[in-house]
C-alpha cells in the first residue's frame, strides 16, 4: 500500500482541507475528498462498531458514515446543525466522515509537514502519520487507512 | 479503383484476421458468417473476389461456390477456398467444385494478399 | 500489436462459444440424440478452434485439435463407428481441449499427462480405422509435385520445344511453357492473362497465342475453350516457382514446362512472331469473362428468398450484439435510480395532497409501469441460460465417477432457464462441489447398487426452473440417501450438537451445512479441497438464496437451491422494527399475523411461542437479534410475519408496524461497507432514506447478540 504522503511523490506544495473533530484540528489531502455534505439522519446498522453511525444515501449509493472523533477514541460527536459529512474515497470504498465543521483549504509547502513524533500508540502514528504546524497551532494529517480497516473488516 | 473482397467464415476470429490483412492491403472488405448469408452478401455487394471457409453451418463452402457459379454472370468472379488442409484431395475437390484457388490456414498477410492479387490481377 | 491482441481476445471469446457447442454436441452424441448435423457442428467447433489457434501460433492447441478433428471427421464420413469407447475418448478429448484453451489463454501449454494419454487414445482410434484417409498437417502453401501433362504428341505446340527434356547438366536459363486452358479453367474464375502476367514477373517473356482452333463467331460454343499459348520465359527462377503460378489451374489445362538450357540457341524465328498484347487475348478471343460483366446478377436462389421472407425461421443464429458488461450494469443502476425517483415523486405528490387528481395519478401509474417495463427489459439483458453452466457439470460427473470408480451419468432438465449472469458465475463453484458430493457421497458403489437391484449407473439430475419469482436449482442423486445415524454420530463426535438434544430428521439432514462438518471419514480423491457444504450454503446465501436438503433412504438425496431471479430488485414488505424501517423479502414470507394476547406463550425465560392454528411457532425478536434498542415493549401491538426458514421450519418475526409491500432496488452493503449478519442488503426508499433488507434465515438462526451496539472502541488517541 503506497502512502499517499510519500515524500518522494509529493509536490512542493500540497492542498489540505482542515476540519474540526472533538475540538481538535485535523486535515485531509484534498485529493481524497469527493464532496462535503450537510448532515442528514442515517440508517442505523446492526452490529456496527460505535464509530460507524450508520449508512446514508449518496445519490443512490449506500455509504457508511464514520464518526472520526469516535474513531480516534475521543468520544462520539455531539449532534449539531453545523456538523458536516466529508465524503472521501478510501481504497475502493466511499465513506462519509462525520466531523464538527470544516474550516478551510490550506496550501502547505512540503517542508512544513513533519512526520508525527514517536508516540506510545502505534495506531495513532498510523492514523495520523504527519502533522502540520500552523500559526494558530497544529493540524493533524489523517491517513484514512484505519477507517478502511474498521469499515471493511469482517463483522464478528 | 480498389478491389472488394467478400470473406465468408463462421469464425469471428478468422473474419477479423482477414479483415485486418485485407484492409491493410488497401482492399475493401465485406464479410458474412455462413454460406447462406455469404451468398446474400455476394448479391448485395458484388465483390471482385470471394474467400470462403469450407466447414460452415447452413451452407458450406462448396455450396457457396455452387450458388455463385450457378449464376452465369458470376463465373468470372474468383473464389478462394479457406482451408486448414493442403492435401491433393482437398485441392482437387475445390477445383472440381469450381474454386479458383485456395488459402491455407494459418495464412500470413503477404501470402494472402499475393494470392488475392494473383487471381484478380490487381496491381500486378 | 493491439489489433492482433484484440483478435486474440475475440478468439478466446469465440472459443468459449465453440466449446459450449462442442460439449453439447458430444453430450448429444453420447446419449444417442445426435444427428448428422450434430456431428458436423462438433467437427466445425474443433475445426474452428484449430483454425484460429493456428493464427496465433498456439501449437499445442493446433495439434490436439487436429487429432481430435481427424477422428470426428471419420465419424462424420461414416468411416468410423462412434462406439461407446470412442465416445468416451471424444468426451475426454473435449475436456482436455477446454483445459488447453484455458492454458493457451494465459500463453501457456497444458502440462498434464492427460494430454499425451488422450492423444494416444485418439491415435489408437485412428490406427484402427483405415489409415489412408488420415491427413497429415502440412506446411503452409506446401506444393505437391505436380503431374505435368507430357502427352505432347497431340499438342500442336510441341514442335516449339527445341530442347529435349532429358539433356543433362546444362544450365537452365529459362522455360518453354505450353498452356492450353480447358473450359473448366474459365469456369473456375481464372483468367489466362493473369497467369501470363504472373509469369512475366519472373523474367523476360515471349508469348504466342495459338487461335487455330477458334471457330467462326456463329459457331462459338458457350462452354468451350479454344485458345492456347506458347510462352518462352527467360528467368533465374526454378521450375517450382513456375508450377506455383499454375498451382490453382492444375488439371484445368494442358501444361508443359520444359527447361531451356544455356547452350541452346534461341529460336529467334518464333520469337519474332509474337506480337499480340497478352492482356487482350482473353477478351478478344474467349468471350466469357468480359461479356458476363455486363450481365446483371441473377435473382436470389430459392434458399435465400426463404431467408428474407421469414427471418424468424432463419436457420442461422439470431443476430446478437456483444456489449461491455459495465455498460449494462450502468444502465441497470440508472434504471434502479429511476425506480427510486418514481417512488419519491409518488410519495411527494401524495404528501402534497395532490393524488386526488385523477389525471395526475393516472400519469403517475403509467410512469411506474413504464419504469418497471424498462427495468425488466434491462434485467433481461443480463439473463443467460444456465446451459453452459450445466454443461460444465457433466464433466464434473465424469471426473468424479472416474475418481471414485463409480458409474454415473448426468441428466439435465431446464437448461434453457435464464438466470442473471452474475448468479450463474457465482453458482459454478457451489454447484461443482454439490455435484462432486453427489457422486462421491450420494451414489453407492457399483456393487452395492447391483446388490440393491438398482441400475449400475447412478444418475445425477440437475434441474433448473423458474418458480414463483425464484430460480430453483436442484441437484438430485439416486443413491442411498443420507445415513442419518452416521450424520448424527459425526455431529456428536465433532461436538456440533449437544448429546441430549432430540433432532428431527430434517434437523439432522441440515447438520450437513454446519461449519466443520464433513462426512468423509477417509480422505477420498475428491475431497481434500477444503470445501464443505457450509461453504456451499454461504455462497448461495451471499446470492440472496437458500439451500435445503431432502433425503429419502434408499432413493437418494436432493439439494434445492432457491435463488432470487435477479440481484437487482426484489419484492419486499416494508416494516418498522425498533424505530428503523426495514424490508422483509416477500419470498420468505408465508403470512402476517396480528395475534391476540392469549396466542403468545412464554417458554422458559427468554423464548416465546406463537400459536398459529394450533401449531406453536417460535417467535424471533428481530430487534434483539440485531442489537437494536427497542422503543416499545408491548408484544400484543406487534405484528408477526410468519416466515419459512431454509430447513422448512417456520418462525414468527415480530415487527412494530407494516407500511406497504413494494418492489425495492437492492443495494449492496459490501461495496462501501461490509456484510452484516442478519442483513442481506439495503435499499433506498421513496423518501431517500436507506432501509436494510432482512436476511430472514440468518435472523431466525442467529444467536442473540445483546449489546453489540454498545461496545466501545479501544481509545487510540493519546495526543
Amino acid at each position: 500500500m503506497s502512502d499517499p504522503h510519500d515524500t518522494n511523490l509529493r509536490k512542493a506544495e500540497s492542498e489540505f482541507v482542515t476540519f474540526t473533530a472533538a475540538d481538535q484540528s485535523f486535515c485531509l489531502d484534498i485529493m481524497q475528498i469527493r464532496e462535503i455534505r450537510r448532515w442528514t439522519p442515517v440508517t442505523i446498522l446492526p452490529h456496527a462498531p460505535v464509530e460507524v453511525l450508520g449508512v446514508m444515501n449518496l445519490r443512490g449509493a449506500v455509504i457508511p458514515i464514520f464518526d472520526l472523533a469516535a474513531g480516534f477514541g475521543l468520544g462520539r460527536t455531539e449532534a449539531d446543525e453545523r456538523n458536516v459529512i466529508i465524503v472521501a474515497k478510501v481504497e475502493h470504498q466511499t465513506v462519509g466522515l462525520l466531523v464538527q465543521s470544516v474550516s478551510e483549504i490550506l496550501s502547505v509547502p512540503s517542508e512544513k509537514i513533519q512526520s508525527t513524533p514517536d508516540v506510545k500508540s502505534d495506531t495513532t502514528k498510523q492514523s495520523i502519520p504527519e502533522v502540520i504546524s500552523l500559526d494558530e497551532g497544529m493540524t493533524r494529517v489523517v491517513d484514512l487507512q484505519f477507517v478502511a480497516k474498521v469499515v471493511s473488516k469482517v463483522a464478528a | 479503383m480498389t478491389i472488394k473482397v467478400l470473406a465468408i467464415d463462421d469464425s469471428r476470429t478468422i473474419r477479423d484476421l482477414l479483415r485486418i490483412s485485407i484492409e491493410d492491403a488497401g482492399f475493401d472488405f465485406e464479410c458474412a458468417e455462413d454460406g447462406v448469408l455469404g451468398c446474400e452478401k455476394f448479391d448485395e455487394t458484388e465483390p471482385d473476389v470471394v474467400i470462403t471457409d469450407i466447414n460452415m453451418p447452413n451452407m458450406d463452402g462448396f455450396g457457396v461456390i455452387d450458388t455463385i457459379r450457378g449464376s452465369k454472370g458470376n463465373r468470372h468472379v474468383p473464389i478462394l477456398v479457406l482451408t486448414t488442409e493442403s492435401g491433393e484431395d482437398l485441392k482437387s475437390r475445390a477445383r472440381n467444385a469450381g474454386a479458383t484457388g485456395w488459402i491455407v490456414k494459418p495464412f500470413d498477410d503477404q501470402a494472402l494478399v499475393s494470392v488475392l492479387k494473383r487471381v484478380t490481377g490487381f496491381a500486378a | 500489436m493491439s489489433s492482433l491482441n484484440s483478435i486474440r481476445d475475440t478468439f478466446f471469446e469465440e472459443c468459449e462459444d465453440l466449446l459450449e457447442a462442442l460439449t453439447e454436441g458430444l453430450a448429444n452424441m453420447a446419449d444417442g440424440s445426435a444427428d448428422d448435423e450434430t456431428v458436423n457442428a462438433v467437427f466445425r467447433a474443433v475445426h474452428s478452434i484449430k483454425g484460429g489457434a493456428g493464427a496465433f501460433g498456439l501449437e499445442q492447441l493446433v495439434s490436439f485439435a487436429h487429432s481430435f478433428e481427424t477422428v470426428l471427421d471419420k465419424i462424420r464420413n461414416n468411416t468410423l463407428e462412434p462406439s461407446p469407447e470412442v465416445l468416451r475418448v471424444l468426451q475426454r478429448s473435449g475436456d482436455i481441449l477446454v483445459d488447453i484453451v484455458d492454458a493457451a489463454r494465459g500463453d501457456e501449454e497444458l502440462d498434464s499427462p492427460a494430454v499425451g494419454s488422450t492423444l494416444d487414445e485418439l491415435g489408437e482410434i485412428l490406427g484402427e480405422a483405415p489409415k489412408s484417409a488420415s491427413p497429415e498437417p502440412e506446411a503452409e502453401f506446401s506444393f505437391q509435385p505436380m503431374t505435368i501433362d507430357v502427352e505432347t504428341e497431340d499438342d500442336p505446340l510441341a514442335a516449339f520445344s527445341p530442347t529435349p527434356v532429358d539433356v543433362p547438366n546444362g544450365e537452365t536459363v529459362g522455360f518453354e511453357v505450353s498452356f492450353k486452358p480447358h473450359w473448366g479453367l474459365y469456369a473456375n474464375g481464372h483468367d489466362p492473362s493473369l497467369l501470363i502476367v504472373a509469369l512475366s514477373q519472373l523474367g523476360d517473356i515471349e508469348v504466342e497465342l495459338d487461335d487455330r482452333d477458334l471457330p467462326e463467331f456463329e459457331n462459338l460454343a458457350e462452354e468451350a475453350a479454344h485458345l492456347s499459348w506458347s510462352i518462352r520465359l527467360t528467368t533465374q527462377e526454378s521450375e517450382t516457382v513456375l508450377h506455383e503460378v499454375f498451382e490453382f489451374v492444375e488439371g484445368l489445362c494442358d501444361l508443359t514446362i520444359n527447361p531451356i538450357l544455356g547452350e541452346s540457341p534461341l529460336p529467334t524465328d518464333l520469337a519474332a512472331d509474337v506480337e499480340d498484347e497478352v492482356h487482350d487475348q482473353p477478351e478478344t478471343a474467349e468471350t466469357v469473362p468480359s461479356e458476363t460483366k455486363l450481365v446483371q446478377p441473377e435473382p436470389t436462389t430459392p434458399l435465400k428468398e426463404k431467408e428474407k421472407s421469414d427471418p424468424k425461421k432463419s436457420s442461422g443464429p439470431r443476430p446478437t450484439l456483444r456489449v461491455d458488461l459495465d455498460r449494462v450494469d450502468r444502465l441497470i443502476n440508472t434504471v434502479g435510480e429511476l425506480i427510486i425517483n418514481q417512488a419519491m415523486i409518488s410519495q411527494r405528490i401524495s404528501g402534497e395532497g395532490l393524488d386526488g387528481s385523477g389525471e395526475l395519478s393516472n400519469d403517475l401509474e403509467d410512469y411506474k409501469l413504464l419504469a418497471r417495463e424498462i427495468q425488466e427489459a434491462v434485467m433481461a439483458i443480463r439473463a443467460q441460460p444456465v446451459k453452459p453452466l450445466f454443461q460444465r457439470m457433466s464433466r464434473i460427473v465424469r471426473e468424479s465417477a472416474d475418481a471414485t470408480q463409480k458409474q454415473a451419468k448426468l441428466e439435465v432438465i431446464g437448461e434453457a432457464t435464464e438466470v442473471d449472469k452474475t448468479v450463474i458465475e457465482r453458482l459454478a463453484d457451489p454447484l461443482t462441489h454439490m455435484i462432486r458430493n453427489a457422486v462421491d457421497h450420494g451414489l453407492e458403489s457399483t456393487e452395492t447398487r447391483i446388490s440393491n437391484g438398482k441400475p449400475e449407473t447412478g444418475t445425477i439430475t440437475l434441474t433448473a426452473a423458474h418458480r414463483s419469482g425464484n430460480v430453483i436449482i436442484e441437484v438430485a442423486d439416486d443413491g442411498g440417501g443420507l445415513n442419518r445415524e452416521k450424520v448424527l454420530d459425526i455431529a456428536l463426535r465433532k461436538e456440533l450438537v449437544k448429546p441430549d438434544v432430540e433432532l428431527s430428521e430434517s434437523e439432522i439432514d441440515n447438520l450437513l451445512f454446519m461449519p466443520g462438518f464433513s462426512t468423509v471419514e477417509k480422505v477420498s480423491n475428491l475431497s481434500g479441497r477444503g470445501v464443505g457444504m457450509d461453504v456451499v450454503k454461504n455462497s448461495v446465501n451471499a446470492l440472496g438464496g437458500r439451500v435445503s436438503i431432502n433425503s429419502t433412504p434408499g432413493q437418494g438425496t436432493k439439494f434445492t437451491i432457491v435463488l432470487p431471479l435477479t440481484l437487482a430488485v426484489m419484492d419486499g414488505m416494508v416494516v418498522s422494527v425498533a424505530g428503523q424501517t426495514m424490508v422483509v423479502p416477500l419470498s420468505a414470507m408465508l403470512e402476517t399475523i396480528r395475534p391476540n394476547s392469549d396466542d403468545l406463550y412464554e417458554l422458559g425465560t427468554d423464548r416465546q411461542l406463537l400459536s398459529v392454528r394450533g401449531r406453536y411457532i417460535p417467535v424471533v425478536d428481530i430487534a434483539d437479534k440485531l442489537g437494536l434498542l427497542r422503543q416499545q415493549a408491548d408484544e400484543t401491538s406487534q405484528i408477526y410475519l410468519l416466515v419459512e426458514t431454509e430447513n422448512s421450519d417456520q418462525c414468527a418475526l415480530g415487527v412494530d408496524q407494516i407500511y406497504d409491500q413494494r418492489q425495492v432496488v437492492i443495494k449492496s452493503l459490501d461495496s462501501n461497507y461490509r456484510s452484516i449478519p442478519g442483513v442481506s442488503a439495503a435499499t433506498i426508499l421513496g423518501d431517500g432514506q436507506i432501509a436494510l433488507i432482512l436476511d430472514t434465515d440468518a435472523v431466525a438462526t442467529m444467536q442473540n447478540v445483546a449489546g453489540a451496539a454498545n461496545r466501545l472502541p479501544e481509545p487510540v488517541m493519546e495526543m
